[in-house]
């Protein structure tokens, strides 16, 4: 079989237009969980199907691709999904932020900010943001329909009653527009707050769970919180050792069985880039690539679904 | 306000029921029920199992819709209400304690955020002042301080109906439905429960409506009764009258049935 | 204040077989304002009855009841809980209280129903079971512990704790020494002297003569007689 007796971007164009209809109502409606018919694709759930169908069907011949997982573009899951669509799509690839049209990405947001035109497309484990206080998705969904979101503070106030402070650090939710609230994704809190405000187009997607989700360009995003105990973004107290880069967020990388570790930029494109520019941290620009070290290890999503 | 106060202040019915109906195919619920029910008081409601008691609780407290009928919660149509404001009346004026503690609270929450859960649902969203309102209740319902950050499943089974009086009551609701709140503790348990709802009522000018088939629990509870048979209400009327002087032959029965201690 | 006329009471069986007992017809009597009234005549002619009927406890079948401007018969639920809390006090010879209450807050409680503050009420509660000799040690544990003339005494000093315009007294000074039962007539004679309206049944004939101005025979209702 030849790879021309695929479809383009491997979904028949029913299905493409199925999720583009849930897309376009997702836009419509930011914020609020979309059902589709997820199909089954050629990856196991958790390796990103709802991103990749987004991508599908957000695709066109003309588009460049970037995928990203945990900010790197050199890892096995965005190989082998970028791999996947230059394959049935036969679009370009970039790693270059800048230069994509479509981005899809697994846990991060990348460090270079996005522009008008863009697509960034998430691949969502659980999109339910209410899902662990609230078992019955009829309802959740009755909460959502009613605004009830007193439950979402329940998980915030006993972050603070057992850690002493919003102990969640990654999906943080957040409230859009004033109206749905809405699980990011398993991005770091750090990340939060670029959602709100952003000129591209923000799509998620959750293949097992059969929901699309959109935020709109230039849609308010709030993350929860308490007067008292105000939402703060967090990252590890380091520069980047391989670019010095002191804002970006890091990823902490082993070295040896001596204690030995380094901090990187989990964001491999905005990393090599500042090097180019010859900017250096602790250790100089002497190393290749971050994920070199880090395939083995990451510090935000320590659960099961979309862990590798 | 007191009781005395608040009864003082008005002289319309809390809650006006009329004509209430609930049918389930072809058999009878609860059928053509009336009553009033005003501030400061506590309406017991008793009758065997199936005698429609709890059908009738769930139609008043909204978890069913009547058939037919009237409810008006101080002055209101309820079932004429936007469901948006019928379940934002149950999270702010009313309180549903049910009779198994595990149905009304959340069990993998602590007990601070059991009670703080209604606060933030009606918006508050400083933690200092949540803990401090946690605390005062806990404080209430005879939990100790230091237990607010455990959860219900590390309480006996008091605690937890305790605690989950204190959810319903920390946003100071001012018509509590109670399903056999008593039920399933242990008789000294029980009387505990017992003394602080008689508190409650009496401090917080509370109206309960509350359903059992316990007559004891009623008579030290209730200031009026009305007594349930097939879904209709064969008697109703001052609690210590409907017990000592039943006049419905279904009333006399299930009087003298009861095991005298 | 309290006014009774004409007033008749039938228990009906159902459960068995429908019997109808008359009980009492054709009942009239009057108490006024500083005025104790005692109910006589012999064991089962209802002097019990017409007591629970005043207080609401039994429904009468015809007639009127009229305490303080409230006609009782006819009264709803509600009216007679608040002529009940404010008007209407009665010691019965039983005490009902929730289990594991300390006795202090079982005397109390009318006043706490009344809405005076809790310190205040307990300070009256006090005053009332030190007159009654009940001793201190025993005020925070609970009444349904106590032996039968204590317990009488807890309900009296519950009777009491409030001044109640219109009291009803079901053997008050049954049960008791001489001392208590001396306490006892004291109070009784003090709500007289304040203006209560009092109406009591006394098998203890000398406390009878002391306290009741007047007695009504009850026999004179039992439906045979007036028939």
């Amino acid at each position: 079989m030849t790879d021309q007796a695929y479809n383009f971007a491997y979904l028949d164009e029913q299905t493409k237009r199925m999720i583009r209809r849930a897309i376009l109502k997702g836009i419509a409606v930011p914020g609020y969980q979309v059902p589709f018919a997820s199909r089954e694709m050629p990856m196991p759930y958790g390796w990103g199907t709802g991103g990749v169908q987004v991508t599908a069907a957000c695709l066109v011949p003309e588009d460049r691709l970037k995928v990203i997982d945990q900010g790197a573009d050199d890892t096995t899951n965005a190989v082998s999904i970028r791999r996947f669509f230059q394959r049935t799509a036969g679009v370009a690839t970039t790693e270059a932020t800048t230069e994509a049209t479509v981005i899809q990405t697994r846990h991060r947001i990348p460090e270079t900010p996005l522009k008008a035109g863009q697509i960034l497309v998430y691949q969502v484990p659980i999109p339910e943001p209410l899902r662990f206080l609230e078992p019955r998705e009829t309802e959740t969904r009755k909460m959502h329909e009613l605004e009830e979101y007193g439950l979402m503070h329940v998980k915030l106030y006993e972050d603070i009653a057992r850690h002493g402070q919003i102990a969640t650090s990654y999906a943080y939710p957040v409230k859009v527009e004033g109206r749905y609230v809405m699980d990011p994704s398993p991005i770091p809190k750090f990340d939060n707050p670029k959602l709100s405000g952003n000129p591209a187009i923000q799509l998620f997607g959750a293949g097992r769970e059969q929901r699309i989700y959109a935020l709109p360009p230039w849609t308010e995003v709030v993350s929860l919180d308490f007067d008292d105990h105000p939402f703060e973004t967090s990252k590890a107290p380091h520069d980047c050792d391989l670019c010095g880069a002191q804002d970006s967020y890091l990823d902490e990388v082993i070295t040896d069985d001596q204690g030995g570790r380094m901090f990187v930029c989990s964001d491999t494109d905005f990393c090599a880039g500042r090097r180019a520019k010859g900017h250096a941290g602790r250790l100089g620009a002497g190393q290749k690539s971050s994920k070199t070290f880090a395939n083995s290890f990451e510090g935000i999503w320590p659960g099961t679904e979309g862990a590798r | 306000m007191t009781m005395m106060e608040r009864m003082a202040v008005t002289d319309q019915p809390l809650l006006r029921v009329e004509g209430l109906t609930k049918r389930y195919g072809p058999r009878i619920g609860c059928a053509d029920v009336s009553f009033d029910l005003y501030p400061g008081e506590v309406l017991g409601i008793v009758g065997e199992s199936g005698s429609g008691k709890s059908t009738l609780l769930s139609c008043l407290a909204g978890h069913q819709r009547p058939d037919l009928g009237r409810i008006t919660y101080d002055g209101r149509d309820v079932l004429a209400m936007s469901e948006t404001d019928r379940r934002r009346l149950s999270r702010t004026d009313w309180a549903y304690v049910h009779q198994n503690p595990r149905d009304g609270l959340r069990m993998g929450v602590s007990a601070g955020g059991n009670v703080g859960e209604r606060l933030m649902a009606v918006g508050a969203r400083h933690y200092g002042e949540i803990r401090g309102k946690a605390l005062d209740w806990l404080g209430r319902v005879e939990i100790a301080p230091d237990r607010i950050d455990d959860r219900p499943s590390a309480f006996s089974g008091g605690m937890q109906q305790r605690l989950q009086i204190a959810r319903n009551l920390v946003t100071s609701p001012r018509l509590v439905f109670m399903d056999e709140p008593t039920g399933g503790l242990d008789v000294s348990v029980q009387a505990r429960l017992l003394d602080l709802l008689r508190g409650l009522v009496r401090d917080l000018g509370l109206s309960v409506i509350i359903v059992t088939h316990d007559l004891a629990v009623v008579r030290l509870l209730a200031h009026r009764l009305m007594v349930m048979k097939s879904g209709r209400v064969v008697e109703q009327g001052l609690t210590d009258q409907v017990l000592d002087d039943p006049q419905h032959g279904y009333t006399q029965l299930l009087v003298s049935s009861v095991l005298q201690v | 204040m309290i006014e009774v006329h004409d007033l008749a009471k039938s228990f009906t069986l159902h459960n068995q077989g429908g019997a109808v007992i008359p009980v009492m017809a054709g009942a009239a009597l009057t108490v006024a304002p500083g005025e104790c009234v005692g109910l006589v005549g012999r064991s089962g002619a209802g002097k019990s009855t017409l007591m629970r009927m005043v207080y609401g406890n039994y429904l009468a079948a015809s007639g009127s009841l009229i305490v303080a401007g409230v006609d009782v018969a006819r009264a709803s639920p509600r009216e007679i809980i608040r002529l009940r809390r404010e008007t209407l006090g009665y010691v019965s010879q039983f005490l009902r209280v929730v289990p594991r209450v300390p006795t202090l807050d079982v005397v109390a409680e009318p006043l706490l129903a009344l809405g005076i503050p809790a310190a205040e009420a307990r300070n009256r509660a006090a005053a009332l079971l030190s007159r009654l000799n009940i001793p201190e040690r025993l005020w925070p544990l609970s009444p349904t512990t106590f032996s039968g003339g204590e317990q009488q005494r807890v309900n009296i000093a519950r009777g009491f704790a409030h001044a109640y315009p219109a009291l009803l007294l079901d053997e008050p000074t049954a049960s008791l020494d001489a001392a208590n039962r001396e306490v006892v007539l004291g109070l009784i004679e003090e709500a007289k002297a304040r203006g209560a309206a009092i109406l009591g049944i006394f098998h203890d004939e000398a406390a009878r003569a002391r306290v009741c101005d007047r007695l009504v025979d009850v026999t004179g209702f039992t439906p045979s007689v007036a028939a």
